[in-house]
């Protein structure tokens, strides 16, 4: 059901781990929809991410999807990151099964909510994000799917 | 390959598969043919009908043939409202059956029958007072599964037999999983009605049957030749319904060795993954189980993962998360139970068989522990998990 792609970054993720003092941190998802993701970012005072973390509760591609996202945002600028779309994670995946795409949609989700922290911490406005969703892991039960 | 999904499926024996091949290369007749040749293939039906009857005590002539234990589950449900009572019907089951039961109830629910779904206890047990209140005139059946498939429950079916006697009402019971597992005596408990499948116990796909008690009407289910006693037609599946025979046979005749062995595993197997294993929780009844069940759920992480990884060092096993169902939700079974949703997705069923070693089973569990570490080690729920023990 899975891509060698998806199947390589779920055994092998890139990226796996906490930052310490990050520069923007973003989690979305929730427990009982069954996944949560968390990316780290450290930006440098160029507004280039010089390196990202993740953390993902979730299933194959879930991590899959984590991994991947996190590989197209190193070392881009945050204009640049913005652009890496739910899409451009899938494609990147040689694509993924119909029931799984909302994990993609959910990569690109956890990266605009890091990009939103980073922008609250540092004052700043970034042209196109808007407000994620928010931390939901408590309390939303409704869960959706494509 | 370490294959721990025998609830799943199981692997054909050779002894049953010896059983089957003459009837595709020698004795390939149609049962219902008048020649000498094509009596063999109707002395296998009769024959392996007696097998089966006698893996649950039943007369040979109250077995019918189907084509799986999902069709035999429809039938059971779908017969009881045409024959007994129509639309308007009430048929009471339960929220941990199998979807053969739950969707099949759920299309009468829609064709006009009230359908009563009571609940179970943690340990997935049904509750038996809720049971008999839910009891009332229109009440034409009572459809319990004798164990479950997921969490590995064996329910009180000797109780729930003489409720369904006391008030007149016929009782099915889903028994897939059990058959050939415990043992089952439909006299000493009341079933009227009772649904196998011959792939669980070492058989053949493709093979189903219901016990139907002598007496109890049962409607037509599939129309054409006649077969099944005018109850199920189609051309038997010959070479299937003798291996399914040959695996009742053996499986009775193995039972109580086998059952004591595989216990004795699944004990090993659980008090290593509870020695081993920190943050798990055992779902199903401790006791009041199948004896190759062990299902547990591991906290902060989710069970499509642990599957992918059991895969990649050659483990099958099986999981009630939702992204191993193609939904969104976890098991059903685990939620009636009580499980939270993220408790749900970290859900593993291992289900052995008699040729499972502890070898296999160290190896188990030895891989489990790296990769539910490997997995906790990545998951943001056992980092907030961490993060609030060290501030308390």
């Amino acid at each position: 059901m899975y891509t060698e792609k998806v199947l390589d970054h779920f055994n092998n993720p890139r990226n796996v781990g906490e930052i310490e003092n990050p520069s923007g941190v973003g989690t979305v998802g929730n427990a009982t929809c069954g996944d949560i993701m968390r990316i780290y970012l450290d930006i440098d005072e160029n507004g280039i991410i010089r390196d990202v973390k993740f953390k993902t509760f979730g299933c194959g591609a879930a991590v899959a999807t984590s991994s991947m996202a996190t590989e197209l945002v190193k070392g881009k600028t945050v204009q640049e990151a913005l652009e890496v779309t739910n899409v451009a994670v899938m494609e990147a995946l040689d694509g993924l099964p119909a029931v799984k795409v909302h994990c993609s949609l959910l990569a690109e989700e956890a990266i605009h909510a890091a990009l939103w922290d980073y922008a609250e911490k540092a004052g700043i406005v970034i042209e196109g994000l808007e407000k994620p969703k928010g931390d939901i892991h408590e309390g939303e039960t409704e869960c959706e799917s494509e | 390959m370490i294959y721990l999904d025998n609830a799943a499926t199981t692997k054909v024996s050779p002894e049953v598969l010896d059983a089957m091949i003459p009837f595709y290369t020698e004795d390939y007749g149609n049962a219902s043919s008048i020649y000498s040749f094509a009596q063999k293939s109707a002395l296998a039906i009769s024959n392996a009908r007696k097998q089966i009857a006698n893996v649950i005590g039943a007369d040979e002539n109250e077995i019918y043939f189907t084509g799986s234990g999902t069709e035999s589950d429809n039938w059971a449900l779908k017969s009881a409202v045409e024959v007994y009572k129509g639309t308007g019907a009430h048929i009471i089951t339960s929220a941990i059956e199998h979807h053969a039961i739950l969707h099949t109830a759920e299309w009468l629910g829609k064709n006009g029958c009230d359908i009563t779904i009571i609940g179970v206890d943690k340990d997935g047990v049904v509750d038996l007072a809720e049971l008999e209140n839910a009891i009332r005139k229109e009440t034409v059946l009572i459809s319990i599964m004798f164990a479950n498939n997921e969490i590995g429950t064996i329910q009180p079916i000797k109780e729930i037999g003489e409720i369904a006697k006391k008030h007149g009402v016929l009782f099915h019971t889903d028994a897939v999983q059990a058959f050939g597992q415990v043992p089952i005596d439909v006299n000493e408990l009341q079933i009227d009605l009772l649904s196998a499948s011959a792939h669980k116990l070492h058989g053949p796909k493709g093979v189903g049957m219901l016990y139907a008690r002598k007496g109890t009407k049962i409607a037509s289910f599939i129309h054409g030749g006649g077969q099944e006693r005018k109850k199920r037609s189609g051309t038997e599946n010959v070479a299937g319904i003798a291996g399914f025979g040959k695996a009742a046979e053996i499986a009775v005749a193995t039972m109580q060795q086998r059952s004591e062995r595989e216990i004795q595993l699944r004990d090993y197997l659980m008090g290593e993954i509870e020695r081993i294993i920190p943050y798990c929780r055992l779902n199903g009844h401790r006791v009041q189980r199948l004896p190759n069940n062990a299902n547990y759920s591991f906290e902060f992480i989710e069970g499509e993962s642990m599957l992918l990884m059991l895969d990649v060092e050659g483990i099958c096993a099986s999981s009630g998360s939702a992204c191993t169902s193609g939904s969104l939700d976890p098991s059903h079974v685990l939620l009636a139970i009580g499980l939270k949703h993220e408790t749900a997705h970290g859900s593993l069923r291992l289900t052995l068989n008699h040729e499972t070693t502890t070898e296999e089973l160290d190896y188990v569990v030895a891989n489990l522990e790296k990769i539910i570490q490997k997995l906790r080690s990545m998951s943001p729920l056992y980092e907030d998990f961490n993060n609030k023990q060290i501030q308390s």
